[in-house]
Order: structure tokens, then C-alpha cells, then sequence
């Protein structure tokens, strides 16, 4: 494994930047695809519970209605 | 408010204002390395999130062995988060290692250096986590059989990594030790500060995600309670817990 090293000289600038830029760019990828993912889960959590809300409503006026009709 | 909410924005603040300092120290005021030059860089990045993905894998298995102890549910739901945020980690691991690697051997990768294969195999071993869960239907055990799973590879981790300390024949150069290393004050500091960084957004994003896990199982409780258990959908088959 000395070879490889032997053989690999520091990279001038011009060349090691892209793969720099690479690894940091990986990373903040990694990260931004997570909130996105993140982002849509909440988007759905809030949906169900838009979807509650109206349930819980509707059940409530169905019960106020029941309320109102006169006993036979 | 769920406990994992409280405190996320302050620490999600220092989260940023921490890798934004690290990677101005990186860019700015850690000096060149003289035998890899500006790839060097790579280190900052790699290292961390390295370290942070092996610390994840142990915490897993921590709170794996909690559940198995109390059998309480929410540990299992800890330990999942903390094992799949470590995945993510490691996976940035083995991106940004290949790219170092390319830069600095000229290969992606080395089969023969038993830093990047012991650390492959870490990642496989934990990447059959989630089969394993998917493959349970009954949520107790697959919350037992996955904690279980957890804390054994969990203990593989530390291991491992003093089995690789361990190996003569290694192309890794070893800048970190117990005796503090061959980091010149600059480096190191970068380096703890690039490694404070990656730790608070593992931190971050675990308290973010059970936030976010914790908030739908209590629309979902909310819903039974509210309309019944007939107005809640049942779980399709998942590895998650929620």
C-alpha cells in the first residue's frame, strides 16, 4: 500500500477543489434531501390533521342535530 | 408540545451557527496539509461524520437494551431513529471517504485497508435493520427482535473499531490517538469544532424526526379517541414504528 501513496502526490489546487467542493456538496445534499423528505411527512401530519378537525366537527353538528329533533 | 420539540429551534440555531464556524475555520483558518494539500479539507467533513455514524450505531444499541429493559415502546422508537440517522451518516461516510480516496489513491476504494472494509461492514450489518423489522408484523416483536438486533451490533461497533486500531497492515494514517495525535493546534481545534458541528445536527435531526414520529401517533391517538378505533386506518406493514 506504500505504492499508492508513493504514487499520489498532493493534488495542485485546480484539481483537489472539485473534489472538495464534491464531498462538502455530498454532505449538504445528504442533509437538504432529509428535510425534504422531512418536509413532505409533515405536510402529510398536518393533512390528517386538517382531516380531524373536520371529522371531529361533522360529529359534533350530527350530535347537535340529533339534540334538536323532538323525542317521539 | 412533545418533549422532543421543546428546545429544537435553540438547537437547531446552534446547530447551524456551529457548522457555519467549522466550516469557516476549515476554509479559512486551518492551514494547508503539507503532504495532501487542499484535499486535505476532506478530512473535516469525513472524519465527523464517520465518528458520529459509529457513536449512532452504539446509541441505537443503548437504548435498544432500554427497551429490552423496560419494554417500554418509545425506546424502540429512540433506538430506530437513532440507528436510521446514523445510516444517513454513514452513508455520507462512505460518499465523501470514496471521494477522499479517489483524490488522495487515485481508487474509490481499497479493498485491502481494513479502515474502509471494517467500516463497510458496520454499514451492511446495520443496513439489514430495516429488512429485519419489515419482515416482523407483530410490533412487539418486531420492536424485540429489532432491539435485540441493535444492541448486539450494536457492541459489534466498539469492537470492530479496536480490532482495526489493532491491524498492522493499514494505508489509514492515524492523525487520532488516545496520547493526542499528530494534529498541529489549528487542525485540531477545526477538526473538534467540524466534529461538535456533525454531533449537534445527528442530535438536531433525531430530535427532529421523533418530533415529527411523536406528533403522528398523537393525531393518531387523538383520532381513536375522538371517533373511535374504527375511524383509524390500520398501519400498513412498515419497518418503522410510525
Amino acid at each position: 500500500m506504500s505504492l499508492v501513496f508513493g504514487v499520489a502526490p498532493a493534488l495542485p489546487l485546480h484539481t483537489a477543489g472539485k473534489y472538495v467542493a464534491a464531498a462538502y456538496i455530498v454532505f449538504l445534499a445528504l442533509v437538504l434531501v432529509y428535510v425534504a423528505i422531512m418536509a413532505t411527512r409533515l405536510s402529510r401530519t398536518e393533512r390528517d390533521l386538517a382531516e380531524l378537525q373536520r371529522d371531529v366537527a361533522l360529529r359534533r353538528e350530527e350530535e347537535a342535530d340529533r339534540d334538536r329533533e323532538p323525542v317521539a | 408540545m412533545s418533549i422532543y420539540g421543546r428546545g429544537l429551534r435553540g438547537l437547531a440555531l446552534t446547530t447551524v451557527a456551529t457548522i457555519t464556524v467549522a466550516f469557516t475555520l476549515v476554509f479559512f483558518y486551518a492551514p494547508l496539509d503539507a503532504d495532501q494539500g487542499f484535499v486535505q479539507k476532506i478530512f473535516y467533513v469525513h472524519v465527523p461524520l464517520a465518528i458520529t455514524a459509529l457513536c449512532g450505531f452504539v446509541f441505537g444499541g443503548v437504548l435498544g437494551a432500554m427497551y429490552l429493559r423496560t419494554g417500554e415502546r418509545k425506546w424502540d422508537i429512540r433506538s430506530y431513529v437513532a440507528i436510521h440517522m446514523a445510516l444517513i451518516f454513514g452513508v455520507g461516510t462512505l460518499i465523501t471517504g470514496a471521494i477522499w480516496a479517489k483524490a488522495s489513491w487515485g481508487h474509490w476504494w481499497i479493498w485491502s485497508d481494513p479502515t474502509l472494509t471494517s467500516f463497510l461492514i458496520v454499514m451492511l450489518l446495520f443496513a439489514t435493520y430495516q429488512p429485519l423489522r419489515f419482515s416482523i408484523e407483530d410490533p412487539e416483536r418486531q420492536a424485540r427482535y429489532a432491539s435485540v438486533f441493535a444492541v448486539v451490533a450494536g457492541a459489534f461497533v466498539p469492537l470492530n473499531f479496536i480490532a482495526v486500531r489493532a491491524a498492522q497492515a493499514y494505508v489509514h494514517p492515524r492523525v487520532l490517538t488516545l496520547a493526542g495525535g499528530n494534529l498541529p493546534g489549528s487542525m485540531r481545534l477545526t477538526f473538534l469544532v467540524s466534529l461538535i458541528g456533525i454531533a449537534l445536527l445527528y442530535s438536531t435531526l433525531w430530535k427532529y424526526e421523533m418530533a415529527a414520529k411523536s406528533t403522528r401517533m398523537r393525531v393518531r391517538a387523538l383520532r381513536r379517541t375522538l371517533l373511535g378505533d374504527d375511524a383509524v386506518a390500520p398501519l400498513k406493514r412498515s419497518a418503522a414504528p410510525l
